[in-house]
């Protein structure tokens, strides 16, 4: 195998395992920067992944090839329709915001499991029969070397979920809109004096960072696992979580480190077919993003602030 | 309103909301609630075999939400239950199936690396907390999935030659009861529950008897306060995390030693580490609250598996009714204020 063809194949994978994990990912930005914390990321991936498989076998015949994208806007809604659950617990009940999460986690999964087995009758889905693969993208891919490494035998999720970091990242950072979501995140009380009203933008963050877990859900149900089952979602929420945190709480960063753990994820797949990485142990690559998660957090790959008023809920009046 | 009388409306209240959602999502499903409620008893106290098996879920239960109380009263959110449990339970395992012993000395030493092992995967996320301010809740996340990971690792490829399982514990080592075998009609019921009780008052104890406690329980409220008055601030949160991570290591010893009786690849979490958030949660933090909250837990885990059978409603059901509760417990804003409205009204 020469180097280009590895490197392909590295480039692919990693991305594909990426796609689902940026989504989610982004969507903690937006929860986090504007002060609530998200746990329920892991539960909005599985009602998305639900969702969206339910959706994909009901109407594939409907849709036919475009089945997938639909099932992706279902499971963007429900996912939505979620979060908002979290943020009325959090934001409007004061519940402590990481137990609040907890329990969405629950929900999600017993809610979606009940109704498999109401529906189906059995424990797991069938499997979906248009799903999302990897292509040759036309035209882009036929640019030398580069149209190999990157643009052949890729997901257009995966280009999609590349493409919305850069639009978090302006949205958060370039407009009226997004400063407002970090100040209310930062210092809720100076937001509220100067205007801002604090209650309606952390809804609004809850609700995209719904949208968002369950478009990453949808999008890993559809092209990794391609049914439904408990196994499906187990811990890319988390992972989605602390690719935010590794990033910074920053949507680049994050997209960097989902990418980053994709990579650490497929290298585990496909390890064993690299010359080099055959005789590393699979268990080093398993562990690899959560022990690097850790260091990071530790300070020894820069220090990782989380947003000032990540995690209390806001009370007019009080100090 | 007196802060008793809301420590104990609360949880009551939400176990009730709980349960009236979970008949309300069983009407609109077209199932009858009340056959899947009855179900549901019948499954989890029917008869002896099913009170064994309750009581039998109930113990890792206990110690599971022990350790998230622990950490909880001295301000930590220990959600590394899970992983601290799995690498309790190898551990303990490990010592089970390693030694020749007599049992005196083979059960106390397999119970003491379970404490052990899960010690040092909380003594982690407590250094890293005391000394780097990392945030426990993430690390100890992350530690879920290197235990998951790491516990799987050794298993297959240290204890055992490529199996699935590691070889059963020696009888020296194990907590299986022959008296609870015969009077509970060979349900698995094992003598864990003991020690679930014990471990539970010496919890009691610690934090409401002794210094440290005093101490633990001071950090938890103010950690500037108890800095000011000379409490090592630092030193309580580590141990805080370590006796909260031995706590977790026992659980999984109780599923090492007793339930199974040896250890498994696991290809997710057992979920008794994040049940126990629950049962903490519902029981208030408090020992005698998560004996009541892990028996509540319990009755309807092994109930449930009964719905299905007789009355053809999803197990899956409790799950939600138990998300359910937890989601009320942490919104008791809203309850409180509830319960105020309605006094108000008396008056």
């Amino acid at each position: 195998m020469d180097t280009l063809t590895v490197l392909s194949i590295i480039i692919s994978s990693s991305l594909f395992a990426a796609a689902p994990l940026i989504f989610t990912a982004l969507g903690g930005v937006f929860s986090e920067r504007s002060g609530v914390v998200n746990i329920g990321l892991e539960g909005l991936m599985i009602i998305g992944a639900f969702t969206a498989i339910v959706f994909n076998l009901t109407f594939a015949s409907t849709f036919g090839a475009a089945t997938p994208w639909v099932a992706l806007i279902a499971a963007m809604l429900v996912g939505g329709l979620l979060s908002l659950l979290h943020a009325v617990a959090s934001i409007t009940f004061r519940a402590d915001q990481v137990v609040s999460g907890v329990a969405i986690n629950f929900l999600a999964l017993g809610v979606s499991l009940f109704l498999v087995k109401m529906l189906y009758d059995k424990g797991q889905t069938d499997i979906i029969k248009e799903n999302f693969k990897k292509v040759d993208i036309p035209v882009l891919s036929d640019i030398p070397v580069i149209g190999r490494l990157i643009f052949s035998n890729i997901s257009y999720p995966a280009i999609v979920a590349i493409a919305l970091a850069f639009v978090s990242w302006y949205v958060l950072f370039k407009t009226p809109f997004g400063l407002r979501l970090r100040a209310v995140g930062e210092h809720p009380m100076a937001a509220d004096t100067m205007g801002v009203n604090v209650t309606k933008m952390r809804y609004i963050a809850v609700f995209i960072s719904g949208l968002l877990g369950g478009l990453g859900g949808g999008v890993y149900a559809q092209s990794i696992s391609l049914d439904f089952s408990h196994a499906t979602i187990t811990g890319q929420g988390f992972m989605a979580l602390a690719a935010m945190i590794f990033g910074k709480w920053h949507p680049l960063g994050a997209m960097g480190a989902a990418i980053f753990f994709g990579f650490a994820q497929s290298l585990s797949i496909v390890g064993s077919s690299i010359p080099f990485l055959e005789d590393i142990p699979a268990v080093y690559l398993l562990i690899a993003p959560y022990v690097l998660t850790i260091l990071a957090l530790a300070g020894f790959i820069g220090r990782a602030d989380a947003p000032k008023a990540s995690g209390t809920p806001y009370i007019k009046g009080s100090r | 309103m007196s802060k008793r009388f809301s420590n104990i409306a609360v949880p009551v209240v939400s176990v009730l909301l709980g349960l009236i959602a979970g008949a309300i999502i069983m009407l609109i499903s077209g199932y009858n609630p009340i056959n899947g409620y009855a179900a549901l008893w019948n499954g989890a106290f029917g008869d002896t075999f099913y009170l064994g098996e309750t009581l039998r879920q109930m113990t890792p239960y206990i110690f599971a939400g022990l350790a998230v109380a622990f950490a909880f009263r001295t301000g930590l959110f220990n959600i590394g239950v899970e992983g601290q449990l799995l690498v309790g339970w190898l551990a303990a395992v490990w010592v089970g199936v390693a030694f020749d012993l007599p049992k005196v000395i083979h059960l106390p030493l397999s119970l003491l690396a379970a404490a052990a092992a899960g010690a040092l995967w909380g003594f982690i996320p407590g250094f890293l907390k005391a000394r780097l301010h990392v945030h426990e809740v993430i690390v100890t996340i992350m530690m879920n999935y290197i235990a998951l990971h790491v516990t799987n690792h050794l298993i297959r490829n240290v204890i055992s030659d490529q199996a699935d399982a590691t070889e059963a514990v020696k009888e020296t080592a194990s907590l299986k009861s022959p008296f609870f075998e015969s009077v509970t009609d060979y349900s698995s019921l094992h003598n864990g529950i003991y020690l679930g009780l014990i471990v539970a008052i010496i919890m009691w104890f610690i934090l409401e008897k002794t210094t440290l406690g005093y101490e633990l329980r001071s950090v938890g409220f103010s950690q500037h306060a108890s800095q000011y008055a000379g409490m090592n601030v630092n030193r309580n949160i580590v141990l805080s995390m370590v006796i909260s991570g031995a706590f977790a290591g026992l659980g999984g010893a109780m599923e090492g030693l007793g339930t199974f009786g040896n250890a498994f690849l696991h290809s997710g979490f057992s979920g008794v580490g994040f049940d126990g958030i629950a049962v903490a949660l519902l029981g208030g933090n408090a020992a005698i609250g998560v004996v009541l909250a892990s028996l509540l837990f319990g009755a309807l885990k092994v109930g449930a598996l009964n719905m299905p059978i007789e009355s053809g409603v999803p197990n899956e059901l409790v799950e939600i009714v138990i998300a359910l509760i937890i989601f009320f417990v942490a919104s008791s804003y809203m309850i409180k204020w509830l319960l105020s409205r309605f006094k108000k009204e008396e008056k």
